[in-house]
């Protein structure tokens, strides 16, 4: 080998070498483009300096996150080391052997679930589900909640029409009908001299838009996938009457209460309408609260937050996320430092203090968390009520039929309440005869 | 004897390359140039088509890497073809296929018909017109979502002007119906310019002699425009029908981004369904028996179609 070869070779080596060191010191975590992300980036600096790891992070818009991030599992990329991933991904992710499963670190390092609050570690690490199987740490409590024009409630005028109208105040609505009531007489009212409308509410087709909306009003009304947990007897539960009614209710919503054009709108599209004036009501996650409330606009004084009205029980659609490693990472020791390190109560305090919203019992059990926020003590009534769409491997269909069955029926206007439910018990049915489990 | 391909390019070769490439045949130095793409094509086009065909007799589902692969037989195709959400979305697409087509047709002959003429400014005027097919479809899918929008869009407000109907009391790509004609219409203003183009070169290729002889004989304007000028345009005319048919045929991005199918599954398209059916619910083997359906279709469909495009050159 010449002199020259070989000094070319040693150079290689040396650059290899240098990359495989920086990756070493390198994590990925993917998570979704939204508020709280920003947050996590800003709190991740602490673990940076404490770990000499460098952080890096891919963030992937909400409609795309699942598409993306499910890809990516599935392909076995190693684009990230740790994963924020939707509540309903983890029976698929667990099955699939795409997380890893966090037991035995969570029992040499000490990390109890019995710190995070229970419907949390049910909802964000178990699979299968309430078994002591880990794939998660909850990372990210969320639920669908709602926000208001605090000041247009309290206007006199307002005050004195509403009451003429139906004859009680105008305040925040107490149950599902309220809502409607409230949103109907917001709808095409004129406020400082333009058009506003009732309510902004999740109708997207897409990704899982009209679900996330159209459950709020189905839990409220009593909904159940199943007659019998783990059973897949849907018969009577999914289309129950008052399935029927609360599909009906959301329809009504929509038809008498929103602003023209919104028939595909979800997250983003709410909160516009919200910040620009438009709707006196919205519906969105816990998550954008903070952010909603530090607008200039329409945040402090102006605007007030309600947990999802009950109607006959009080029921909250569930959002939010664990963290998990993923299982082919090429940097494991590092992903689950980060695990521990996140699992901290004081991370956990100051993770709550950015934006983000800790399930650590040390932060929701804290005497004053009540206070900490306007909207911090309906985000623990809404926790107490939460409920969570199938999470079961196959969700992706799962989710899928509904999105159809509940967009032609809502907002395409085809059939009815009870036929789109019947015909979501036939798509299901087929998929867990698919699955083996009918 | 007869000549293979290769034999031919062989021949072709030049001989002074051959000479220079000690102890390989002329034969062998062609495959040599014709592998690598021999290889790219099998690799890329033909694996893949019979993987898919193979596929599309099991239960494979992709994300599922562990799970048993069993043989099906043809239950997916039966599934897919008794399938009435996958005719409903056949019926879309036919629906939109038919129209554009129609609608670019008529628009683009005429646009062609009437830029054929010399005057001032055409240059200028072809150039303006051709713009729209430069853009990219996800561009023209998310303007349009805008121009359509109830309470800002300019449609609306067009309409308003013209009927009187409130801009904010109808949705063009809400309910109502109106959602098939507005990707009809976004798709016509964005692809006529090309059927416009191929109908000018069309036109252009006609000598000026027949139409002077024609002239001589005292054929009417109207008669020179039906025995001349439309039967030497319609092969240019067809071909232009056929790369609309195809390209409209797996129409996805503009119409994924302007209504992503909805309302409800108003435009569904036939590709925006099997995405979802392959990469969303990840029924493999079921979406490989519904591509194949499609590529049959397709496949069938233009050969008909290049059939009587050859029989009318041959006139």
């Amino acid at each position: 080998m010449s002199r020259k070869t070989l000094v070319a070779t040693a150079a290689l080596g040396l650059v290899w070498a240098a990359q495989a060191h920086a990756q070493a010191n390198e994590l990925t975590l993917c998570w979704a483009a939204w508020d709280p992300a920003n947050a996590l980036v800003e709190l991740s600096k602490d673990f940076e300096a404490q770990s000499g790891t460098k952080m890096k992070f891919e963030f992937v818009p909400w409609p795309n996150f699942a598409d993306r991030m499910l890809n990516e599992l599935n392909s076995g990329g190693q684009l990230c080391d740790l994963l924020i991933g939707d509540s309903q991904w983890i029976g698929g992710a667990a099955e699939n052997g795409w997380y890893l499963k966090l037991n035995d670190f969570f029992d040499k390092e000490g990390i109890s679930m019995d710190d995070f609050a229970p419907a949390t570690v049910y909802a964000y690490s178990t699979w299968p589900k309430g078994t002591p199987n880990y794939y998660a740490l909850p990372a990210m409590g969320d639920a669908n909640g709602w926000f208001y024009r605090k000041d247009w409630f309290s206007r006199p005028e307002i005050q004195a029409a509403f009451k003429e109208k139906y004859g009680r105040d105008l305040a925040e609505p107490k149950t599902q009908k309220e809502l409607l009531e409230i949103a109907q007489f917001f709808q095409g009212r004129e406020i400082d001299g333009k058009t506003v409308y009732g309510a902004s509410i999740f109708t997207e087709r897409g990704s899982e838009g009209i679900t996330m909306g159209a459950t709020g009003a189905l839990y409220a009304w009593g909904f159940k996938y199943e007659n019998t947990p783990g059973k897949y007897d849907m018969e009577g539960a999914v289309n129950s009457p008052a399935a029927v009614e609360a599909l009906e209710f959301y329809k009504e919503l929509y038809k008498t209460a929103t602003p023209p054009g919104y028939d595909n709108a979800y997250m983003e599209q709410s909160l516009d309408a919200f910040k620009s004036g438009q709707v006196a009501m919205a519906m969105n996650w816990f998550a954008f609260f903070p952010g909603l409330y530090a607008d200039p606009n329409v945040g402090g004084d102006k605007i007030d937050f309600f947990v999802n009205p009950p109607q006959n029980v009080a029921g909250s659609t569930l959002g939010g996320q664990g963290i998990s490693v993923v299982a082919n990472t090429d940097n494991m020791d590092g992903a689950l430092a980060y695990i521990k390190w996140f699992a901290q109560p004081d991370v956990q305090k100051k993770w709550w203090s950015m934006g983000g919203y800790s399930c650590h019992n040390a932060v929701l059990n804290d005497p004053g968390f009540k206070d900490s926020a306007p909207f911090a003590g309906d985000f623990l009534e809404a926790m107490a009520s939460v409920q969570d769409f199938w999470q079961e491997p196959a969700y992706a269909s799962l989710l899928l039929a509904m999105q159809e069955r509940l967009h032609n029926y809502v907002v395409a206007d085809q059939g009815t309440a009870k036929e789109a439910l019947d015909g979501l018990i036939a798509d299901w049915t087929e998929i867990f005869q698919d699955e083996g489990k009918l | 004897m007869t000549q293979t391909p290769i034999d031919r390019l062989a021949r072709a070769t030049p001989p002074t390359l051959s000479r220079k490439v000690r102890g390989l045949s002329d034969r062998a130095i062609a495959w040599i140039f014709v592998a690598p793409t021999i290889f790219l094509l099998l690799a890329i086009n033909i694996f893949p088509l019979i993987w898919t065909v193979r596929l599309s007799f099991t239960n494979f589902a992709a994300n599922k890497p562990n799970a048993e692969v069993k043989w099906v037989g043809l239950r997916n195709y039966e599934r897919v073809l008794t399938d009435e959400g996958i005719w409903a979305s056949m019926t879309t697409t036919a629906h939109f296929l038919i129209w554009t087509l129609f609608f670019q047709v008529v628009i683009g002959f005429t646009l062609a018909w009437l830029i054929n003429r010399k005057f001032r400014g055409n240059d200028l005027l072809t150039t303006l017109i051709v713009l729209p097919m430069m853009l990219s479809p996800a561009v023209v899918g998310n303007f349009w979502t805008f121009l359509y929008q109830p309470q800002i869009g300019l449609v609306n407000y067009v309409v308003e002007l013209f009927t009187g109907t409130p801009a904010s009391s109808f949705s063009m790509l809400g309910p109502g119906g109106l959602a098939p004609w507005a990707i009809v219409i976004v798709d016509t203003w964005m692809w006529t310019p090309f059927v416009m183009l191929i109908c000018l070169a069309g036109l252009r290729s006609i000598p000026d002699y027949i139409y002077e002889a024609a002239e001589i004989d005292r054929a009417s304007k109207w008669r020179q425009f039906w025995t001349i000028t439309v039967p030497m345009v319609l092969p240019f005319l067809m071909l232009a029908v056929l790369f609309r048919g195809i390209e409209n045929f797996k129409m996805f991005d503009m119409v994924a981004l302007l209504t992503g199918g909805g309302p409800g599954n108003e435009t569904l398209l036939t590709s925006i369904d099997l995405k979802r059916e392959a990469f969303e619910k990840w029924r493999t083997g079921y979406s490989s028996a519904y591509a194949i359906i499609l590529f049959v279709t397709v496949f069938g469909l233009a050969s008909i179609y290049v059939k009587a495009l050859n029989k009318v050159k041959e006139r």
